[in-house]
């Protein structure tokens, strides 16, 4: 079974992401990007008989989808969490067009939303990692990208200016999405190498920042998809691997499993990294686009970093990259974050990017990555033809 | 001397050869009794073929650094007392290791051979670090 052309993204929305979320809880955010979508997707709620929904990191809690189905008052037919930190938005959008290819149900919104408060407690670390990283002050995600860029300089000589490009490149985008968290000024690389050292070799503007949001998509059916307002965004390729979870159990920490899942849906789609015509990279970090950009084809492994300087990954570029300004400027809402990859490669596939849209764009590749290059999810998605 | 702040290991039923040989300042790993293979973290089954028979045995304590980094802003205030080198250390029989490098940040290159030391943090619990040989 393939899932190609089985089902297409027909809506979308994201909320402007927020540095200050005052009392709003995710389950608001959750309703007011639902209903921007479905109304997007020129759907009514009644029509929406699936639910893929992501545990905010600020509610944690069980059978988050029935709670979740139930505040929307929706009924599902199919209802689940994705569980993939940073891929579960592209997880997403291939379990919907599995679930409707296998006749389950018709049109599934897929929702996530979050909020960071400054000093807001974590969810509890699983006990492995508490046992065996936590002591040694390897908590949250910096660490781990920091080893990986380290290690890509060491292996390949990928220079701090080369993935300083990434944030620069992805800023000229975000100055052209009023959405944007940081879209008031471009970046330099002189700029990116001045901020602070975090964790060393990244600096400050290398680093998403935490803030809240949401964003979802409403995956249908062909037939519903036909009927909808805007052009369908085909499903063309998915695909989807994990090789390990600590980023110490990695087999390499410059080579990823985004290799298997973006050869997958390249395979899938009957496309290869030369057809595509805008990439959104999952970006954390600088390094993830490198890494990322390396391991689905795009450009020779370790060759990232020239690659980068070499292209102009802006939304008029040769090869346009997060053409919101990826998270690096847009921001991460939490796992909403991965949904903005997801939602702009939507966007732009259904011309409907205005001041950034890129010309004749019909391929997108999108990718989402989970914890430490962990998970990884790629897409390919087509314009109507 | 203050007291000890930063977050402890809770061994499980798994790990409790690990942490006590630590404390004995030895280093030891479980080691597959079918395969050959050198398991870390402690597991209840070999990662590679699958087999339950692991077991510990004494290693080297010889390593190079695979990778680190000098954190300078700590993503918890557990750990915002003072620049510290997370690291990731490929030992001698294998496995890799998340650990601490105890050296001067300048110092530091991947490659480079490292040895374990044992950070007795409190009378009951040791850490796992590592130095340059």
């Amino acid at each position: 079974m393939s899932l190609k052309r089985a089902a297409a993204i027909t809506g979308l929305a994201e909320l402007k992401p927020l540095k200050e979320p005052g009392e709003l809880t995710a389950l608001k955010l959750i309703a007011t990007v639902a209903a921007q979508a479905i109304e997007d997707a020129g759907l009514e709620k009644r029509d929406l008989d699936g639910l893929l929904v992501g545990v905010p990191f600020s509610d944690p809690g069980m059978l988050y989808p029935a709670v979740a189905a139930e505040a929307l008052g929706m009924r599902p037919r199919m209802l689940n969490i994705v569980d993939l930190g940073g891929a579960s938005a592209a997880g997403m959008v291939w379990r919907a067009a599995a679930a409707i290819e296998a006749g389950m149900c018709r049109a599934v919104l897929c929702v996530m939303a979050d909020l960071n408060r400054l000093g807001e407690q974590r969810p509890p670390l699983v006990s492995l990692h508490r046992e065996f990283e936590l002591p040694y002050g390897n908590f949250g995600a910096n660490c781990g990208y920091a080893l990986i860029a380290r290690r890509h300089m060491f292996e390949y000589g990928t220079t701090p200016a080369q993935m300083a490009e990434v944030a620069v490149a992805q800023r000229k985008n975000a100055l052209r999405n009023p959405l944007a968290l940081f879209n008031d000024r471009p970046l330099t690389i002189e700029e990116v190498l001045a901020s602070r050292l975090i964790v060393d070799p990244l600096h400050l503007y290398e680093i998403v920042s935490p803030c809240s949001g949401g964003a979802a998509v409403v995956v249908a059916a062909p037939e519903i998809a036909r009927r909808g307002p805007h052009p369908p965004v085909w499903l063309l390729g998915a695909g989807e691997y994990c090789d390990h979870s600590t980023i110490t159990y990695a087999p390499s920490l410059t080579s990823s499993s985004v290799k298997a899942a973006a050869e997958a849906a390249f395979k899938m789609a009957g496309a290869a990294p030369r057809d595509i015509d805008l990439v959104c990279p999952y970006d954390c970090y600088t390094i993830t686009v490198i890494v990322t950009l390396e391991d689905a084809g795009f450009c020779a492994k370790g060759r990232g970093g020239p690659f980068v300087m070499e292209h102009d990954l802006s939304y008029e570029g040769d090869l346009p990259c997060n053409t919101h300004g990826g998270q690096l400027s847009f921001g991460q809402a939490g796992l909403a974050g991965g949904m903005s990859h997801v939602t702009e490669a939507a966007r732009q596939l259904s011309g409907r990017a205005d001041a950034r849209q890129v010309k004749n764009a019909r391929l997108a590749y999108v990718n989402g990555n989970g914890g430490i290059m962990s998970e990884q999810v790629s897409l390919v998605l087509e314009r109507e033809r | 001397m203050s007291a000890y702040f930063k977050p402890l290991p809770n061994p499980s039923l798994t790990s409790r050869p690990f942490w006590e040989a630590a404390k004995r300042h030895e280093l030891k790993l479980q080691r597959c009794a079918e395969c050959g293979k050198f398991v870390y973290y402690p597991r209840d089954r070999c990662p590679d073929c699958f087999s339950d028979r692991l077991e510990w045995r004494p290693v080297s304590g010889r390593a190079t650094v695979y990778s680190y980094t000098v954190v300078y802003r700590a993503a918890t205030r557990l750990f915002a007392d003072a620049p510290y080198i997370l690291a990731v250390v490929e030992l001698e029989e294998g496995p890799r290791l998340t650990t601490n490098l105890v050296a001067s940040p300048e110092a530091m290159r991947v490659g480079m051979p490292v040895t374990v030391f044992f950070d007795d943090v409190t009378p009951e619990c040791t850490l796992v670090k590592f130095k340059p040989a």
